[in-house]
């Protein structure tokens, strides 16, 4: 009985033992569902031998696992959080990778008329003032970030909307998308998952192009001050291959149906260009 | 295996939620035979006999073995009214009171099957317990009692729920039984199982032991008018 | 409507194509929560063999609490399990977050009240039948437990089968414990919690079916194995 059970925790355990090269790091919904990763882990594992494990989760839950020591490096996309991590002393900096952008997606018929408006700020107010439902992340992700803080530009705080018409659906991209496919609403979408989603149902991108869609993505080496287990040599490894001229290129080439999705914009000395 | 007899009882009771179901009870058992505990229905037959046997602990009084308890008890062995059968096969049934005491299975096996043979159930050693007749299975709790060898066999009410041939081929067992040495303790109120196995009668009757007599003279004439009545067949309150 | 047709086929060619990725999911899936299963079977039977036998002070109230702990939320059990496994938690330097190994305690603690509380009803049933039996025997406690949990043994293969149902469906925990990282810990219950996510309903649906055809599978090797339903009673 004993043997039995030595045995069965020796498999357990082997079950979950860490190879010599590899790193987790802590990825967006938003990114994954774009696809990308799928182009380039293979590359990566080319090139350096280094086997990454992607998990997929909110902003919040990335920056969670960021502060517990629990994942070696995040990719996400909030500046202000971001920054707010590196300053608390979690990560050692913000790299700045690529950036695509968001995109205001609604019903085909256009009820509150955003397709005609002259700026993000513009068209949501229009969405607010036609009382038309919009349905948001209300995840605290990135993309929930962003939302927030477009309706501030407009003017308008959802935290007091009426429920009739702003709905939270505390959910990740895919799932909100299937939530305003269904009800014929309004959404904010990264336009890497609006491409990738399956589920349409009537809904297509009533406004898009505005500056304040677009959408950073940044890597964040966790510091290994703080937590010293973790593999901060195969972090510096991946980020130094993420911005190489090779991955780079990699990521300005990579399209959904013949769209491109993202824009490559790292720089050699890792200060972001301002603008 | 030492001696468990002579028993002593002393004001030993049996209580439960607060009512008496038999005691005090003072007896002293010993020596050879059959006896047979008689008594109307609730006279405390059964408590007795769990008592005795340490199916039930005694609110008051002293049970002494002539030997540590431990012991007594695995010189003893019990017959159920309803006989319980564990869920395997009439060999492995039989053979469970040696797989306890550490015998290996092959051993206990095949002393299990000399004594399915010896109650009659030799054909159906293979057959699942659950599946025996009432007759049979109590049968199968008489082997599985005596494969143990007791110095002292209890039975209550072996053959209560039996038909007439049934009985009549667990009494020819008892009766071999008696013969090998074996002490019998048998609750009944078939008076005439009793006439037919006592050698002596302990007669129940509102939890005490009313009368106690050699058969013979009990069964000639008791002496307690409520043992007088129930030897009559008269209802017994 | 038409996407159950979509997904009843798409199921058909992952299955009929022996998809690789599909191959290791449904692999992986098995291995965890078998392991999980066995290892709560031998720790929740002889926990509800015992509690029916033994008694003790508050032994209605432990009763209570582990019928009460099969209602333990899955996702809750996961957020314990990982604050229990993070980096920054008590056993961190384990280091087995976001591995198989996660997801086997996670639901090796979500499945062992219910396989306890089964095997407890069970045996409490049995004991009443054989109560007197085993005593007159003078079979010591452990025999009386090997008896009853062998005696038992197609009601206990029962609660097995019941934890195993519980466990090959569950999400919450293992999705939080486990990452979902593809190749590494992704079965098939967090892939269709990710395809769902993603707006791949077909393929979502798909990977449910096989998700039900492997249920469905296990169950009949464990009835055909354990010869249930052919003989006459036992």
């Amino acid at each position: 009985m004993t043997r039995m059970l030595a045995c069965l925790t020796a498999l357990m355990l082997a079950a979950g033992a860490a190879a010599a090269d590899e790193m987790r790091m802590a990825v967006t919904t938003s990114f994954h569902n774009s696809g990308l990763a799928e182009i380039l882990l293979p590359e990566i594992k080319a090139d350096l031998g280094l086997d990454v494990h992607i998990l997929v989760v909110g902003t919040g839950q990335a920056l969670r696992l960021g502060r517990a020591g629990d994942v070696d490096a995040i990719l996400v996309h909030s500046r202000a959080a971001e920054e707010t991590f590196v300053a608390e002393g979690y990560g050692t900096h913000r790299r700045e990778i690529m950036y695509n952008d968001f995109v205001l997606v609604g019903p085909g018929d256009d009820p509150a008329g955003v397709a005609g408006a002259g700026g993000i700020a513009d068209a949501l107010a229009r969405v607010a003032g036609a009382r038309a439902v919009f349905v948001s992340r209300g995840d605290d992700s990135g993309t929930h970030r962003r939302e927030l803080s477009l309706w501030q530009i407009a003017g308008i705080d959802p935290q007091a909307a009426d429920p009739a018409w702003y709905r939270a659906a505390g959910a990740g991209m895919g799932a909100t998308l299937n939530v305003a496919a269904g009800m014929g609403a309004y959404v904010l979408s990264d336009r890497a998952s609006w491409l990738n989603f399956g589920n349409r149902d009537g809904l297509a991108v009533l406004f898009q192009g505005d500056p304040a869609l677009f959408n950073q993505y940044a890597y964040l080496p966790v510091d290994p001050a703080r937590h010293a287990h973790v593999r901060h040599d195969l972090a510096v490894q991946l980020e130094t291959w993420l911005v190489s001229d090779k991955a780079q290129a990699m990521i300005g080439a990579y399209e959904i149906g013949g769209e491109r999705l993202f824009v490559p914009n790292a720089t050699a000395d890792g200060v972001p260009k301002e603008g | 295996m030492s001696a468990i007899l002579p028993l002593t009882v002393r004001g030993a009771t049996l209580r439960r939620r607060g009512a008496t179901l038999v005691g005090p009870v003072d007896l002293d058992i010993a020596g050879e035979g059959v006896t047979i505990v008689m008594g109307p229905n609730g006279a405390g037959k059964t408590s007795l006999l769990r008592l005795l046997h340490g199916l039930a602990r005694p609110a008051a009084g002293r049970i002494d073995w002539a030997c540590p308890p431990a012991d007594a008890l695995a010189a003893q062995a019990f017959v159920f009214q309803t006989p319980v059968v564990l869920r395997r096969n009439v060999r492995d049934n039989i053979a469970y009171p040696l797989i306890l005491r550490g015998a290996l299975k092959s051993e206990a096996r095949r002393r299990a099957e000399g004594w399915a043979e010896r109650v009659g159930l030799g054909e159906a050693v293979d057959r699942a317990a659950a599946d025996l007749s009432g007759g049979e299975k109590q049968k199968l709790a008489l082997a599985r009692a005596l494969i143990r060898e007791p110095q002292l066999l209890f039975l209550d009410e072996p053959t209560a729920n039996l038909d007439g041939r049934s009985m009549r081929e667990i009494e020819t067992i008892l009766a071999r039984t008696l013969a090998e040495g074996t002490r019998i303790m048998m609750a009944t109120h078939n008076i005439g199982q009793a006439r037919r196995l006592a050698s002596e009668v302990i007669f129940l009757y509102r939890g005490r032991v009313h009368e106690r007599n050699r058969a013979g003279a009990f069964f000639a004439g008791p002496e307690t008018p409520e043992a007088q009545a129930f030897i009559k067949g008269d209802i017994v309150e | 409507m038409g996407e159950i047709w979509q997904g009843l086929a798409a199921a058909f060619w992952l299955l009929v194509g022996f998809d690789a990725d599909l191959v290791e999911i449904t692999l992986r899936s098995l291995q965890v929560t078998l392991t999980a299963v066995v290892i709560a079977c031998a720790l929740a039977m002889p926990l509800g063999t015992w509690l029916a036998i033994q008694r003790f002070r508050f032994r209605r109230h432990v009763i209570a609490l582990l019928n009460a702990l099969m209602g333990l939320p899955p996702v809750v059990v996961g957020l314990v399990v990982y604050l229990m496994l993070s980096r920054s938690g008590p056993f961190g330097a384990l280091n087995i977050l976001f591995t198989p190994t996660a997801m086997i305690v996670a639901q090796v603690i979500i499945v062992t009240p219910l396989v306890a509380s089964i095997t407890h009803q069970a045996m409490r049933e049995l004991w009443t039948e054989y109560h007197d039996l085993l005593i007159s025997m003078g079979a010591s406690k452990r025999q009386r437990m090997a008896t009853l949990i062998w005696d038992a043994r197609r009601a206990l293969l029962t609660a097995a089968l019941a934890g195993f149902g519980r466990a090959i469906g569950e999400v919450g925990a293992v999705m939080i414990v486990g990452g979902n990282i593809d190749h590494v810990s992704r079965i098939l219950t967090t892939a269709i919690a990710l395809e769902t996510s993603k707006g791949n309903f077909a393929l979502a649906l798909g990977l449910g079916f096989v998700l039900i055809a492997l249920a469905i599978a296990v169950n009949f090797a464990v009835h055909g194995l354990g010869r249930t339903e052919r003989e006459g009673r036992w």
